[in-house]
């Protein structure tokens, strides 16, 4: 099955994430990722404030499967929550790279997104695995 | 081990997933979500070919039925099915199993987790007794049709064959499409349908044509996690996860269900009928989150802090849009409505006990 790759994301190779915006960058999980994962049920959100580091769990989605961490692509204070997700968790499905956005950041090392994959050699590693 | 279907789940699309020694379909490209809720409004069919399946015959068989297992057969007419339970000594459960009184044997329908351990348990119980126990795996394939549209689908795949008499609960021989079935009128699903025996001969033949004939039916075939999460919102009990050999059927509340405490001398009645006499230390119970998050199998149970149980099985419930678990809590709190709290990664989510099954589907007629 062919997966969706946002052109515009950088991604870790545990299959997150990142658009930088500005000083600020939104988080999610890749469609291959979610796909997966199978359908999700939960996801436990971390709250505003929080400061996550870049490679470091950071939060939970829940599947009909079992529960997985999601690591942080990038360093940087959570600035905002899709509180969509509570009602509707399974937009992560239905939409991985849009509604189904996880978090948005205040970026604290905004270099480091450099040394994430870029949409071409994402797609590359996938075709790998 | 693989089923008879194993080529099909694998040229179909389907994630196997590994299960008591078996590769099998865990879901399909539709998802368990749908497949789940295509069950509940329409019709799903599950390859069971995993399930073990005795054949049970002679002059004693049903003398040997009465003193394995928890049902008294005597009062099974032919042509009836009953859940039951074979037990141990102390009581404890060595599997839950689904006896068929067919005209002149008895089908015997045990976990795939304990196929092995129930027919050696079996076989060195029957020493002495005449008595023939038959491994039905070989020779036959398993197939559940279960949902509401199941009965639609099969006669239109068997236009002449009546389904419109068989009672829930029932075995009857039938043919489809040319090959001769035992029809179960049985399942794990919460859902009316049926359980089939076919000939292992031509299996996956006939269940094409079954999905064939059930197409315009919105039929799909469905996998392990719609199987489970079906079985979950009915209360049904998963060998493993409700119930083992460390356990009984009064602390699991299913002594209406698969036990006859008077009556024929099973074994581990004794045990059963003095725990009766006895108070419960646990019981089973369901539970609904009141705060978002999964319960899964394992996970404590706590009351203002103090540990009082644990879940045996818990999700989100695709028919009700509840988070919901059953577990075994302190007899204390086991009343509806006891408000409990669901330890989540450390967090002490709250919960209350509620009535089971989550779901009782509308299309019992």
């Amino acid at each position: 099955m062919e997966h969706k790759v946002d052109q515009k994301a950088r991604y870790a190779k545990t299959h997150e994430w990142v658009r930088i915006e500005g000083e600020e960058a939104v988080i999610g999980i890749s469609d291959y990722a979610q796909d997966k994962l199978s359908d999700i049920v939960f996801v436990e959100l971390p709250a505003v404030g929080k400061e996550l580091k870049a490679g470091a769990a950071c939060m939970v989605i829940e599947s009909v499967k079992a529960a997985e961490e999601v690591f942080s692509p990038v360093s940087g204070s959570v600035v905002g929550r899709n509180e969509a997700l509570e009602k509707s968790p399974e937009l992560v499905n239905s939409d991985p790279f849009g509604q189904g956005w996880l978090v948005r950041v205040k970026l604290a090392a905004p270099a480091e997104a450099a040394s994430l994959m870029d949409a071409a050699a994402y797609s590359s590693y996938l075709a790998s695995l | 081990m693989e089923t008879k279907l194993h080529g099909w789940h694998r040229a179909n699309g389907a994630r196997m997933v590994e299960f008591s020694g078996w590769d099998m379909p865990v879901q399909y490209e539709t998802g368990p979500r749908e497949e789940h809720l295509r069950v509940r409004e329409a019709a799903g069919l599950f390859d069971i070919d995993h399930m073990g399946r005795l054949l049970i015959s002679g002059p004693q068989a049903e003398e040997f039925l009465q003193r394995v297992q928890t049902w008294d057969v005597s009062r099974l007419k032919p042509g009836r099915a009953h859940y039951s339970m074979i037990l141990n000594d102390a009581g404890g459960i060595i599997d839950d199993i689904f006896v068929y009184h067919r005209t002149d044997s008895w089908l015997v329908v045990v976990n795939a987790s304990n196929a092995s351990k129930d027919t050696l348990w079996l076989k060195s119980q029957a020493a002495g007794l005449d008595v023939s126990i038959r491994d039905l795996r070989d020779v036959t394939c398993m197939a559940a049709l279960q949902g509401p549209a199941a009965r639609q689908i099969l006669q239109a795949l068997g236009p002449d064959e009546d389904l419109e008499s068989i009672g829930y609960h029932h075995v009857v021989e039938r043919t489809f499409g040319g090959a001769r079935v035992t029809l179960c009128t049985t399942g794990y699903t919460g859902e009316p349908g049926y359980e089939i025996l076919m000939p292992a001969r031509n299996c996956e033949k006939t269940w094409n044509a079954i999905l064939e004939a059930g197409a315009p039916r919105r039929l799909i075939p469905c996998g392990l996690a719609a199987r489970d999460s079906l079985r979950a919102e009915a209360c049904l009990p998963l060998y493993g996860n409700e119930i083992d050999e460390t356990t009984d059927p009064l602390s699991a509340g299913l002594v209406r269900a698969a036990v006859r405490l008077e009556g024929h001398d099973f074994i581990g009645r004794r045990a059963l009928a003095a725990l009766a006499l006895s108070s419960l230390p646990r019981v089973l119970v369901g539970f609904e989150m009141k705060e978002p998050g999964v319960p899964r199998h394992g996970y404590d149970i706590a009351s203002h802090g103090k540990f009082i149980g644990r879940v045996t099985t818990g999700l989100f419930s695709p028919s009700t849009g509840r988070y919901v678990g059953m577990g075994y809590v302190e007899t204390g709190f086991a009343g509806v409505g006891t408000a409990v709290s669901i330890v989540i990664r450390d967090a002490h989510k709250a919960a209350r006990i509620v009535e089971r099954p989550f779901y009782t589907s509308p299309h019992w007629r």
